[in-house]
């Protein structure tokens, strides 16, 4: 093992792990975002709203994350929409990670216990009023767990975005593999700083969810 | 004119889950102030009767009244949705399993009511919230959260928060079927107290003894329909129909 090697190439990987992180971020926002409109239509009074969020959740869900970010980088501009590679990475793993938050948002709504909603309703308060004082707090706490794990997987899904040449961590960690020929230590050096953030985001997780502790 | 109208009136009412039909033309009226207790074995539709009162459920067909308001009316989207929000305001309801909010405080779970629809001040509502639970026997609950109360403690809970909206009627879902035998009597005595002071109460129950005690009227159903009503005393004593002994003589012996 080339130690030496390591350390060498430590501060490099350490400043492409920051990529990753705003990418990661980013990509978080925007799932978020889609996922909490793609959960409230699939939960719709509208047949149509609701089918719109089906489609989304099953297309992006049911096809590789990979394939996606391909479509959108590299057929994106036949129809166009010419876009960085910075910027198809985060529109392509926001909308798949998305996906898979809108059914850990819409898993937890729906996990709140119906007599909740009718004892609100029965008071007098509105189906918004309902949502917003009695059932999102309690959801709240119910889907951080879910979402911690969404999260999770997009940190470590990002390094499918080094294909479409976004200078991240995995991307890093391969442009060294030609001028070193040390696999073993290169990606040693990447595995071990994917696993220092996936436990943070393990940490804000376990933070978070005694944060909204239902005592 | 307006103190002779029924409290609750219901007429004609049918609803139908799938093919099972659950109530088949049901017609009640309670007056102000009277107490009726509906009985009946599981299944008989008079927890889906007490539920589209308060439009839980929607009738297929027949009118819902209160106070002479009809509760189920032909409205559409936001405008029904804005009526039924105003009729609820006007009926506490209470459920078997207590659904108090368990994010919430007791004063919170009491007061969000109050101060969001009614626009009461925080203090006031406070106050109010402090008022209830004396009554109830839980002035010192009053920051606890609901997992730390026993069963029938988050029931008289439930029931101040129902209260809290100062309800013309107080719809009572087998108020007492989930808690523990002990705890059903501290129950019972809210509900005994709100009977004096003229709350109109409906009380979906299977407790015999307790519908005795405290109605005015007893309806028996079975099947979806109405098979019998009448004061507790000639109903207990005294039924009319073979469906009704038979019920009640399981009852009455255990």
């Amino acid at each position: 093992m080339d130690f030496s090697l390591m350390q060498r190439v430590f501060p490099f990987f350490v400043e492409a792990a920051l990529v990753t992180i705003e990418i990661t971020v980013l990509a978080l926002i925007l799932g978020l975002a889609v996922a909490s409109l793609a959960a409230a239509a699939k939960m719709s009074r509208s047949a149509i709203l609701r089918t719109i969020g089906t489609l989304y959740v099953s297309l992006f869900r049911g096809t590789p994350c990979l394939i996606q970010l391909f479509v959108l980088y590299f057929g994106g501009p036949q129809i166009g929409i010419n876009l960085e590679p910075f910027a198809a990475g985060v529109i392509g793993l926001g909308l798949n990670i998305g996906a898979y938050m809108a059914e850990s948002i819409r898993g937890a709504l729906v996990a709140v216990d119906r007599g909740q909603t009718e004892a609100a309703r029965t008071i007098g308060f509105s189906r918004f009023q309902t949502l917003r004082k009695v059932v999102l707090p309690q959801a709240a706490r119910l889907m951080i767990r879910p979402l911690g794990v969404n999260t999770v997987a997009l940190l470590k899904g990002s390094a499918l975005v080094s294909t479409i040449s976004v200078v991240e961590l995995t991307y890093t960690a391969q442009s060294f593999i030609g001028s070193t020929y040390k696999p073993f230590e290169i990606f040693g050096v990447a595995a071990l700083l994917y696993m220092i953030m996936v436990y943070a985001v393990a940490r804000v997780v376990d933070l978070l969810d005694k944060r909204f502790a239902i005592v | 004119m307006s103190t002779q109208l029924p409290m609750v009136e219901v007429r004609g009412a049918r609803k139908s889950f799938g093919a099972v039909e659950v109530l088949k033309g049901i017609d009640l009226s309670v007056d102000r102030g009277q107490i009726v207790a509906i009985i009946g074995p599981s299944g008989s539709g008079k927890s889906t009767l007490l539920r589209s009162i308060n439009h839980l459920e929607s009738l297929n067909s027949g009118e819902v009244w209160l106070d002479g308001v009809q509760v189920n009316q032909k409205l559409h989207g936001q405008a029904f949705e804005r009526h039924i929000n105003k009729v609820r305001q006007q009926m506490g309801m209470v459920f078997q399993h207590f659904n108090l909010f368990p994010h919430l405080t007791v004063l919170e779970n009491i007061s969000m009511g109050p101060i969001i629809l009614k626009g009461m001040t925080r203090s006031d509502a406070h106050a109010l919230a402090h008022s209830l639970l004396s009554k109830v026997g839980l002035a010192d609950k009053i920051d606890a959260y609901p997992s730390r109360l026993s069963g029938g403690q988050k029931q008289r809970v439930a029931i101040a928060r129902a209260l809290a909206m100062q309800p013309k009627v107080m719809l009572f879902d087998e108020a007492t079927s989930a808690l523990d035998p002990e705890l059903v009597d501290e129950v019972n005595a809210v509900m005994k107290q709100l009977a004096a002071e003229h709350m109109t109460m409906l009380i979906v129950t299977h407790e015999m003894r307790f519908a005795g005690e405290v109605a005015d009227r007893v309806l028996f159903m079975d099947g979806g329909v109405v098979v019998e009503e009448g004061p507790p005393g000639d109903m207990f004593r005294a039924p009319q129909k073979e469906r009704t002994r038979t019920f009640l003589k399981k009852y009455l012996s255990a």
